[in-house]
């Protein structure tokens, strides 16, 4: 025979159960608050200024304003810019992380190190980096001026500077990802008979093609936005050797605003376009 | 295919992976390569793989050399402890990965590449995943599609790193039969790392024990178990108890009451020993007058399945002792926590100390 022992249920009060980690209902409200303002003030107000100022004439002048012929040199020209340094940094990139996380070489740290040399040079100095080199009065600028060469104040320059501040992106995004992955799947792919060039493309690549895309993206903005190094090395010639940031700059000067805010609000486009794209990008990356 | 190593040596940095490594893998045979960590026996297995390259020495595929051989020439399939499977190539695809990257003249049709695939699957019973990716399979389907892709490339010799080391025990058994009987269908001359003595003894044909960049042992599961030739291979291969003595004509005198045991080993009479016990040759008696062994405190008892667990603290010693007997004699004892017993090996096997 059994018996069952039946056990009076407790009755507790009911109430609902506080995560360990969640903090009291007003210290939340005030750091979401804080967070909230904090943006607001930095990012918002600004980000509207920007469209308002731009569109405060009217449509006709914000139009005029972006399809006068300097305008659209800058934009071709920051497009020209941009369309060199990234593939350019995007195998450079890729060759610099491959030899870095697969690899152990003498020097790794060192070139490490320089890799990250843009991002801890300000801009200026590396504009006037090129121009000690390649001007005038530079280390090559007699023979660049002999052989009838511009490169300073020219859209070789632009390029070179862009490429400069540019250059970390790409790498600096794959080095921990392809640490992380490690060296298994190349040596599984290799004894399975693959050659180097094919498991650079059928694993490798496809191993951190969203980390390289991240790169690519973060790369570009910083290409098409750049000013400091540019700046130096454009020599500021209307139609020329005018990038968009640099055209914005002079038509403030000239107290030209609805036109300088009317080119703003392409980079600023440019920028919120680049942060969708990152944001897709991360999400696809988390999968 | 045969494989033979000859006087291999790897160095890394001070640390000799490999000293002078010598060995001869017979064809169609599985061969245990077991070690605990930092033996060598994972960068002889890469070694033998071409993933690494040696210092000096000799490796030979079925006579011919192939030291300065590339890996992707070896024709070897090689299986990753952690699996290594390409994580944006769908399983049908991982396991198509090899004779993809042929060069054109002999990569199979896509008619081809899909029998042969699908005809692995089957093999490895996940035909049924094809479509699937890795990180969407269990540790243990991952190892076998691992397998399969390695096979893909009808390799002339297959090594296998820890295949099995991080999967949980119960998976872990359950492959290593099946593999065994894998390997009894296909007879591909196999070389397998493990750090699991059970393993090494359960599954293979011989089984090579190694430590500190050297082989210490190469023979049957049956041989290195019963005829360790060092102290390290014999406490490798179990548990241990070590006592001290010396040695008399086949017996050997332990502890300072000089408990007469019978012992096997090779040492001259009179010279100092060590004698190991496995725990299961330990007998447990009851104090009596005129009995002679070590006496000892028992420290806990657990019972595990069908045999008790007895730890014991022996009086003049702190060196604990650790003896597994059977739930009936346990039952027939008695024991508590407490109790003093005498403790008598059943035999020992003797070293030199």
């Amino acid at each position: 025979m059994t018996t069952a022992v039946l056990q009076p249920a407790l009755a507790l009060p009911v109430r609902p159960v506080e995560k360990a980690t969640a903090e009291p209902p007003w210290v939340r409200l005030l750091l979401i608050g804080l967070a909230l303002a904090f943006l607001g003030i930095f990012l918002f107000v600004p980000l509207a200024a920007v469209f308002y100022e731009a569109l405060r004439k009217g449509v006709g002048v914000y139009w005029q304003a972006v399809t006068e012929p300097d305008a659209l040199a800058a934009v071709r020209l920051t497009l020209l810019a941009a369309a060199i340094s990234v593939p350019l940094n995007l195998v450079f990139g890729v060759a610099a992380a491959w030899a870095i996380a697969k690899f152990e070489f003498r020097g790794k740290n060192l070139l490490i190190t320089l890799i990250d040399l843009p991002f801890s040079v300000s801009p200026v100095i590396a504009g006037l980096i090129f121009v000690l080199v390649f001007g005038l009065q530079g280390w090559f600028g007699e023979w660049l001026s002999e052989h009838d060469l511009k490169i300073i104040f020219a859209v070789p320059g632009i390029v070179l500077a862009t490429i400069f501040v540019t250059f970390p992106f790409v790498a600096r995004e794959l080095i921990p990802l392809m640490q992380a992955q490690g060296t298994e799947e190349e040596e599984a792919a290799v004894v399975l008979g693959a050659s180097g060039w094919q498991t650079l493309w059928r694993v490798t690549l496809p191993n951190v093609k969203w980390g390289l895309l991240y790169g690519v993206i973060l790369s570009n903005a910083r290409a098409m936005g750049e000013f400091g190094a540019v700046s130096v090395v454009s020599g500021h010639i209307r139609g020329l050797t005018n990038t968009l940031p640099l055209h914005v700059e002079i038509l403030y000067n000239e107290y030209q605003f609805a036109a300088a805010f009317a080119t703003a609000s392409l980079l600023a486009l440019l920028a919120l376009v680049t942060l969708v794209l990152k944001a897709w990008v991360e999400r696809r990356f988390a999968d | 295919m045969s494989i033979e190593v000859k006087n291999v040596n790897r160095r890394f940095g001070n640390f000799a992976a490999l000293d002078d490594v010598s060995l001869e893998v017979q064809t169609g045979e599985l061969l245990a390569l077991l070690g605990p960590s930092g033996s060598g026996k994972t960068t002889l297995l890469r070694v033998i793989a071409g993933l690494e390259t040696v210092d000096s020495g000799q490796v030979l595929f079925h006579g011919e050399d192939a030291t300065s051989q590339h890996v992707r020439d070896r024709r070897v399939g090689f299986v990753f402890q952690h699996y290594a499977l390409f994580r944006h190539l769908s399983i049908f695809e991982n396991v198509a990965f090899g004779l993809r990257v042929r060069p054109k003249a002999n990569r199979p049709g896509e008619a081809e590449i899909r029998r042969k695939v699908m005809e692995l699957l089957e093999l490895v019973q996940l035909d049924w995943l094809a479509d699937r990716y890795p990180h969407q399979l269990s540790g243990g389907q991952r190892q076998r599609i691992a397998l399969a892709r390695a096979l893909a490339v009808e390799p002339r010799v297959l090594l296998l790193d820890e295949p099995f080391g991080a999967l949980d025990a119960k998976v872990r058994k359950e492959l290593r039969t099946w593999l065994r009987r894998l390997h009894d269908e296909m007879h591909i001359t196999s070389v397998f790392v493990t750090h699991d003595q059970d393993e090494a003894l359960e599954v293979s044909d011989r089984v090579v024990v190694m430590n500190e960049g050297r082989i210490q042992q190469i023979g049957t599961p049956q041989e290195v178990y019963d005829h360790p030739v060092n102290a390290f291979v014999y406490q490798f291969l179990g548990n241990v108890n070590l006592f001290h003595g010396r040695v008399d004509e086949g017996t050997a005198l332990i502890g300072p009451a000089g408990l007469p045991v019978p012992a096997h080993g090779e040492t001259t009479v009179g010279q100092a020993i060590a004698a190991y016990a496995r725990p299961h040759d330990i007998e447990l008696i009851r104090p009596r007058q005129g009995e002679l062994g070590i006496s000892a405190r028992v420290e806990h008892l657990l019972a595990v399945g069908p045999i008790v667990r007895v730890d014991l603290r022996p009086d003049d010693s702190d060196a604990p002792i650790h003896a597994e007997i059977p739930r009936d004699q346990a039952a027939r004892l008695a024991l508590v926590a407490g109790d003093r017993v005498l403790v008598r090996p059943r035999q020992v096997r003797v070293f030199a100390a």
